[in-house]
């Protein structure tokens, strides 16, 4: 069995979202919505990026050890930043003595 | 078991596999394995700029407003034109065509080299626009609404982003190192469809290069810009 072969339209549709993607990122960090601003542009970067998994790196098509491998990556890229906010974020909540 | 060295009637399978299934499975999850302990490397370097950001906003906008747009979204459109050549690469290669895969190699090096080039022109004019961290960095004490600023939080700014862009250029410069290897081994017709693998790999590699950059363009180009 041979590896499943995408046709050449799906590379080309892929590679004009994300052009699309990067104009519309571009355009919406000149436009002022407060602090949607960068929630906006990186659910842009978010969805580009899956885009790019998905399709240009055939995520879609590849076996369900690998689709874990990915995941476990994102898991434990998401507890270096939440563990991470979870002191820096927090550290004016309490008024410490001498501080 | 008297065959040691690999399957003599299936070129390109090496012993320990098999079937070319078999090995192309595992030579796509060690690349991805790969891959994600880079996203961990890359995602140091990103929780350091979050951690900053949050806590000199103002230095970081004015840092990213001496920032060039059009260089960073032009070479944004030219590595995601790269990622596309390198996809259809890739194609080529599963398809068994020799001529269509060095043809979008060497497409994929001209716009990697197109990016790193426009990537200098922009160290240098931070280098002359003493922007550069180190004794020579100068910076104003005014933000972009007018607001004081220390120019040190500036220069941590500054620092990731040289950090940061410069670590994206040296995968990138490997990349490119990595694709002429492949062009002097396709044009030899080592690749087969049932044998691309260091073909796959490398796209692999390059979209996850293309992927940071598609971070590291809006977090660094395009804050505070309303």
């Amino acid at each position: 069995m041979s590896a499943h072969v995408s046709p050449v339209r799906t590379y080309v549709v892929i590679f004009l979202a994300l052009m699309a993607g990067t104009a519309l990122t571009v355009w919406a960090a000149f436009q002022d919505l407060g602090a949607l601003n960068n929630v906006v542009m990186l659910t842009i970067a978010v969805v580009k990026a899956t885009l790019v998994v998905m399709y240009f790196m055939h995520v879609r098509h590849s076996s369900r050890l690998t689709t874990m491998t990915i995941l476990a990556g994102i898991f434990f890229l998401l507890i270096l930043f939440s563990l991470t906010l979870a002191d820096y974020a927090t550290r004016d909540w309490l008024t410490v003595a001498g501080h | 078991m008297s065959d040691s060295h690999g399957h003599d009637s299936l070129p390109g399978l090496a012993h320990q596999f098999d079937s070319y299934e078999q090995q192309r499975e595992s030579a796509s999850l060690g690349m991805w394995a790969f891959i994600v302990q880079e996203v961990m490397f890359f995602g140091g370097l990103f929780v350091t700029y979050l951690v900053y950001r949050r806590e000199y906003a103002a230095a970081f906008a004015a840092g990213s407003h001496h920032l060039d747009v059009k260089l960073g979204a032009f070479n944004t459109a030219v590595l995601i034109a790269s990622s596309l050549t390198m996809a259809l690469a890739v194609r080529a290669a599963q398809l068994g065509k020799k001529k269509p895969l060095i043809g979008f190699l060497v497409g994929t090096i001209l716009l990697g080299s197109v990016f790193l080039g426009v990537k200098t022109v922009e160290y240098s004019h931070k280098w002359h626009e003493h922007h550069v961290p180190g004794p020579h960095f100068a910076f104003e004490s005014t933000g972009v609404h007018g607001e004081p600023i220390d120019p040190h939080n500036a220069q941590i700014f500054f620092s990731l982003y040289f950090a940061m862009t410069g670590l994206h250029a040296l995968h990138m410069i490997v990349g490119i190192a990595i694709l002429l290897w492949l062009i002097f081994h396709a044009a030899r017709g080592r690749f087969t469809p049932d044998n691309y693998n260091y073909v796959e790999g490398t796209g692999l590699y390059w979209h996850f290069v293309d992927i940071i950059w598609i971070f590291l363009f809006p977090l660094l180009y395009l804050i505070g810009r309303h």
